[in-house]
């Protein structure tokens, strides 16, 4: 095993300085992008999509090129991807108790 | 990935043929360093805290009846007469970016045999990280003493505002404090050469772990600052 242990460090997950760079570059550009949406004073969906939009570019860059993921096994992406979809189910189950809440406060205590 | 020691020398195949071999061959699943391996189930753990307490803040933010404090006023600074919205939180994170570009040149140069390159830039990864501690002390401050920001109580509307802020941007500042120490220890050893035949998967995992920092910053910076 040590053999085969060493000729794994030795492999490692190695890229091309080249496409950090490239990366880091990109997530500079869309978190000025980020801040312009705050900097203009937009509002609504638009506000709320471009947010959504330059997160998920963001967090997607950062997981696949950074963190490795996009060259990972499918295995071992499905064991981190998977179970965060659980949490979709909890912000679903909680927004519509908030307006529950919401809505009780405003008939009882308002 | 290529990972190819020597039991495993034959073709693996990608995508979706290559999870059902992982799955069913008769071998372990997942062929990475265990400590890459359990850090990964770590951060993934801790997706979950981070997603709860965002959540939490979705949670108070809609049921609430007062108004919600506007962020970009909040956190607005006066730099020379002018005034920015949301000033100091942008440098926060092109300081966290930057920070996750040192790191992953770091985990670069740990491979390719660089010891030196790759403990400088663990180290300036540590400097940013220290200054983003700084910037959110100052931040915490200048709510707490100047604009009397309290976690059950602020002046500007509705008071679960300050609980989740306190409670969220502290539990990330406390990652990036840790992650600071945490890259101190790794990057000293590194420059002790420490992982000299042993290889440099350490450097990728404490990578790991410091980009998890800068991707829930990625969702607290548009959930909590933006929204």
């Amino acid at each position: 095993m040590s053999t085969a242990a060493t000729q794994q460090h030795a492999v490692g997950q190695q890229h091309p300085i080249g496409i950090y760079l490239k990366v880091w570059l990109l997530l500079f550009v869309l978190s000025t992008f980020s801040y312009m949406v705050d900097y203009y004073h937009l509002e609504g969906y638009l506000r709320w999509s471009l947010i959504l939009i330059f997160m998920l570019l963001k967090a997607g860059f950062i997981m696949s090129i950074f963190m490795h993921l996009a060259w990972e096994r499918l295995a071992m992406i499905l064991l981190i991807l998977l179970p965060p979809g659980a949490i979709l189910v909890l912000i679903a189950l909680m927004a519509s108790e908030a307006n529950y809440v919401f809505l009780s406060r405003i008939t009882f205590f308002n | 990935m290529a990972n190819s020691g020597e039991e495993k020398a034959e073709y693996v195949e990608p995508g979706m043929p290559g999870l059902v071999s992982d799955w069913s061959a008769d071998k372990q699943t997942f062929d990475v360093p265990w400590g890459k391996l359990m850090m990964w189930l770590f951060l993934l753990s801790d997706t979950f805290v981070f997603s709860i307490f965002l959540t939490g803040y979705m949670n108070v933010r809609m049921s609430t009846t007062v108004a919600w404090p506007n962020p970009s006023e909040v956190f607005a600074l006066e730099v020379a007469g002018t005034h920015f919205p949301l000033l100091l939180i942008a440098i926060m994170t092109f300081v966290l970016i930057t920070s996750s570009g040192t790191m992953a040149m770091a985990v670069n140069a740990g491979y390719n045999g660089n010891r030196q390159l790759a403990f400088k830039l663990m180290l300036a990864t540590a400097l940013l990280g220290a200054s983003f501690v700084g910037m959110q002390a100052f931040e915490w401050t200048k709510l707490i003493v100047d604009e009397g920001v309290r976690p059950w109580a602020n002046p500007m509307g509705a008071a679960q505002f300050g609980s989740s802020f306190f409670m969220i941007t502290g539990f990330h500042g406390l990652h990036v404090s840790a992650g600071v120490i945490y890259l101190l220890v790794v990057a000293n050893k590194v420059r002790r050469g420490d992982y000299e035949g042993k290889g440099y998967d350490i450097v990728e995992i404490a990578g790991l772990y410091w980009h998890f920092v800068d991707l829930v910053w990625v969702f607290i910076f548009a959930f909590f600052y933006l929204w």
